[in-house]
């Protein structure tokens, strides 16, 4: 039995591989780059400015990508609910002057309240 | 929590400061929101069938929240380790950036680039932000320290909510399973917003959020990236713009 939960733990080793070529591998990439070629530039450089602006860019990408395409037990979500939930919430975080604790429960009461009410 | 003034004894030893950024953690809504996020892709590695050794893994050796959902997502959908991997470097682009922003606040001129790997490592948003926060509450030669125990806590707290959100994910309904998955855009993009000052960064946001959609109708693989460079480049060319006028 002991060994049965070690090897639940553990997984299968294919599994762990897969992890570092595609999880680690491509991240530590990218942050070893920016540590490699970063060294010359100075913080308020237009270069960096345009930088950061993308990665902002990215990461709103990532948020729509999770509720465009959802991942999971929230494909279970119908989109006009997932989208007013988001929505709701950041009335919620603009009206409490950017109260992130704030979006963040008025989202959820409004996705739960939806799906209540739906049945 | 407040930092000790910058001429502080308080400052004095790399040991000292690395307890104030770890120390530092607990003074931050954003910690909660990690909290939160990192719950929510715990849970999400259960029910995609992921050990719980691999969702520790992913979560000190990846340390970044989207491109981990990215990874459990499509390699969880049946996609190719190729695929999944492309993905996951896309998603990744933006520590680049970051790395290289945080950097120079670190640097001082006797600094090595092997001290600052670890720091690399560490950099996510949540890092990314902080640091802007902080530092400059930290002097100079005491800052690598002081982000070495703020990644480390970081880390922590990142680690505690993977394993408690992999085995509440086991106990949750599906609706309260979506509830916990929703919060990682929630807490994204409320983290990220309230921390747009800039108007080229407010301008980043908003149009990366309505440009992904249309993007996402090319089917182009890469539409993460498509949108971020066009919403982000035009981001700064009206920061430019506004400059000149």
């Amino acid at each position: 039995m002991a060994a049965a939960h070690v090897s639940d733990f553990i997984g299968d080793w294919h599994t762990l591989a897969v992890l570092l070529v595609a999880g680690v591998i491509p991240n530590q990439i990218w942050r070893m780059l920016g540590l490699w070629l970063g060294g010359g530039l100075d913080e308020g450089s237009d270069l960096l400015v345009w930088v950061k602006a993308v990665a902002t860019a990215i990461l709103a990408g990532v948020i729509a990508q999770i509720l465009v395409h959802p991942p999971g037990a929230l494909a279970s979500v119908p989109w006009f609910l997932r989208y007013g939930a988001l929505a709701a919430g950041f009335a919620a975080f603009m009206a409490t002057q950017r109260s992130i604790f704030a979006g963040v429960v008025c989202g959820e009461v409004v996705m739960l309240a939806g799906k209540w009410w739906l049945g | 929590m407040t930092l000790p003034p910058l001429d502080s004894q308080q400052w004095n030893g790399a040991i000292r400061a690395f307890g104030w950024g770890l120390r530092a953690t607990s003074a931050t809504i954003l910690s909660m929101v990690l909290f939160v996020t990192f719950i929510g892709i715990g849970a999400l590695a259960h029910d995609t069938h992921f050990s719980m050794l691999w969702a520790i893994l992913s979560t000190v050796l990846v340390w970044a929240g989207p491109a981990q959902i990215i990874l459990v997502t499509t390699l969880g959908s049946g996609q190719t380790i190729v695929q999944s991997a492309i993905a996951v470097t896309m998603s990744a682009i933006r520590l680049f950036p970051m790395v290289v922003a945080v950097m120079p606040l670190l640097r001082t001129p006797a600094t090595k680039r092997r001290q600052l790997v670890l720091v690399a490592h560490f950099t996510a948003v949540t890092l990314w932000v902080e640091c802007y926060r902080f530092l400059p509450h930290v002097p100079r030669e005491r800052r690598i320290a002081f982000v070495h125990g703020l990644g480390t806590g970081l880390i922590t707290i990142g680690l505690v909510a993977t394993i408690i959100g992999y085995l509440l994910a086991a106990n949750l309904s599906q609706t309260f399973g979506a509830a916990v998955l929703l919060l990682t855009p929630l807490a994204f993009l409320f983290s990220t917003a309230r921390n747009s000052r800039e108007l080229a960064d407010v301008l980043a946001l908003a149009l990366g959020l309505v440009f992904y959609p249309v993007a996402a109708l090319l089917n182009s693989g890469v539409d993460i990236l498509v949108s971020g460079v066009a919403a982000g480049t035009i981001a700064f060319g009206v920061h430019k713009w506004r400059q000149r006028t």
